[in-house]
């Protein structure tokens, strides 16, 4: 029975890595069509001197940061009211929140459109950080949410009636203890905006291109070896990001005593 | 205490003006038509869709969702489980090689595909080596299938993965010890137990298989339209946005209908969703 499992397991390994280890490999091949014929690097060259993938690469990080930082800013003071209110009340702000996290993108980046279109909003980096914010912030309230709630209200009202202010209390009491959800949900509003492709699709103009909308032009017109070069790049970003939050998170682990 | 209700203001604003505003748009200009450079309301864009050329599109997309989803299903449940029998040491590694794919962009793992199914990709090149007929795997609804299940793998993974986790072992337990087989107790005790991470599972990988254009463009090669396509194309190409936007509010009602369906009994957080 061990065995069975442990096969299937490396079968799903398999189906999951093959397209991306071939992606990677033939990223050093110096040939365009699929046949290898020598290593090289010069798909790497040809990746830094390119201006268009070039400013891709800033249009997505510029949009990244900017509609992280204000959804998070948003969402965090939003959550901090939602989990105070009771009722009717909560439960339409709770459905608004979900309207984004249920909609197909393709419906999000549509409506979106006509509404820069109809109040003649110039399409552009302005659009593409307003979309970010609107699809992200729904993620960010919903991972404070479960950090607010646990916290005991008791220990506020308590600092409020030992005379610190509302904003000090909430930054002495409040903000360490919600702190991991709120670093959570930049985290999630960070990569759903770099991940994101038909939202930007639609509301962009030309000459601002994320680096997702760059990949789908370019493949639109076929396999290409710059494509192989600028996705192992990013594969390798996203593995040592990876790799080491979870090996501080475990040796956090460790220290605090908690074996899983 | 009464000023903190202010600070829900701005996302408040910010809901009505990018999320209610937006979505009003897309119903009324899903009842216009342009006639002669000119809006007027009509029903035409729903008439319109009644076509069979368009049914039939609606169809297809229900298929290929269809086939995906179960396809997930069925390959994703087993995994789940293993990953929470507990004989397992290094899960935490798996469920982060799991994981890992999805960070990437979705993008490129799509285009990964292509690369392997061209016509000179790698296994047609594999095949022909072996001295193997060659086949054209890119362009059909096999390609875009495959694409889809791809893509969208992990979302079944990890909501069952997380339900099964959950259950308490003592249930377990107490099945064998009352005499159950494996069998049974997967039936009446792991499985109903495990509906909410599926019910999730299912929502999240039918709704983007559904409403995908961008595996479809680029695995299909433009030989294939889905309902996202035909969204897609009166957006960008036609300006057909009346059409566009009745495409979209149908699409959403199925999608609302499916939800529905698919959770009746069940609350969506409870599914681990997040």
């Amino acid at each position: 029975m061990n065995k069975i499992k442990k096969i299937y397991l490396w079968i799903i390994m398999i189906i999951l890595y093959s397209p991306i280890l071939v992606l990677i490999v033939f990223s050093f091949n110096s040939s365009k069509s699929t046949s290898w014929q020598e290593f090289t690097f010069k798909w790497y060259i040809q990746l830094f001197e390119n201006p268009s993938i070039q400013s891709a690469f800033s249009y997505t990080l510029i949009v990244g940061f900017v509609s992280a930082i204000i959804s998070t800013i948003i969402g965090l003071m939003a959550a901090l009211t939602i989990i105070k209110l009771r009722g009717i009340k909560r439960r339409l702000i709770m459905a608004l929140t979900y309207i984004p996290l249920l909609s197909p993108d393709i419906v999000i980046g549509i409506s979106l459109m006509m509404l820069y279109s109809t109040l003649n909003i110039p399409f552009g980096l302005i659009t593409l950080i307003l979309s970010h914010i609107t699809f992200n912030t729904p993620y960010v309230i919903l991972s404070i949410m479960p950090r607010l709630m646990q916290l005991n209200p008791n220990v506020y009202e308590a600092a409020l009636d030992l005379g610190a202010t509302p904003v000090y209390a909430f930054k002495k009491i409040i903000l360490p203890d919600i702190l991991p959800g709120v670093l959570t949900g930049a985290f999630i509003a960070f990569t759903l905006s770099i991940d994101d492709f038909v939202v930007s699709f639609f509301n962009t103009a030309s000459g601002v291109n994320t680096l997702s909308i760059q990949i789908y032009s370019m493949a639109r017109r076929g396999v290409s070896p710059e494509i192989n070069a600028i996705s192992t790049l990013i594969f390798l970003t996203i593995v040592t990001i990876l790799t080491v939050t979870n090996i501080r998170a475990s040796r956090k682990a460790k220290l605090e005593g908690y074996f899983y | 205490m009464s000023k903190r209700k202010y600070l829900i203001t701005p996302y408040a604003l910010w809901s009505i003006i990018f999320v209610i505003v937006p979505l009003f748009l897309l119903i009324i200009y899903s009842f216009t038509t342009t006639k002669d450079g000119k809006t007027v309301l009509s029903l035409e864009s729903y008439m319109k869709f009644f076509d069979p050329l368009y049914v039939e599109v609606l169809l297809r997309s229900f298929r290929l969702a269809f086939i995906t989803t179960i396809v997930c299903l069925v390959t994703a449940y087993p995994l789940a489980m293993i990953l929470s029998s507990k004989e397992f040491s290094n899960k935490t590694i798996i469920l982060i090689l799991i994981i890992l794919p999805m960070w990437m962009n979705s993008l490129m793992r799509t285009y990964a595909w292509m690369i392997l199914l061209e016509n000179k990709g790698i296994i047609n090149n594999i095949l022909s080596f072996f001295g193997l007929p060659t086949k054209q795997f890119l362009y059909d609804e096999g390609a875009i299938i495959f694409g889809m299940i791809y893509n969208f793998f992990p979302f079944m993974v990890l909501p069952i993965y997380n339900s099964i986790s959950k259950i308490d072992i003592s249930l377990i337990e107490a099945s064998h010890d009352l005499g159950a087989n494996k069998f049974t107790t997967f039936r009446k005790v792991i499985f109903p137990l495990s509906l909410p991470g599926v019910i999730t599972g299912l929502i999240m990988v039918f709704m983007p298989s559904l409403t995908t254009f961008m595996i479809t463009r680029l695995l299909g090669g433009g030989q294939v339209i889905l309902i996202g396509n035909m969204i897609e194309e009166q957006f960008t190409r036609t300006n057909n946005w009346g059409f566009g936007s009745a495409l979209s509010m149908i699409l959403m009602a199925i999608i609302l209908m499916s939800i529905i369906f698919f959770s009746k009994n069940e609350s969506l957080d409870s599914g681990g969703l997040i």
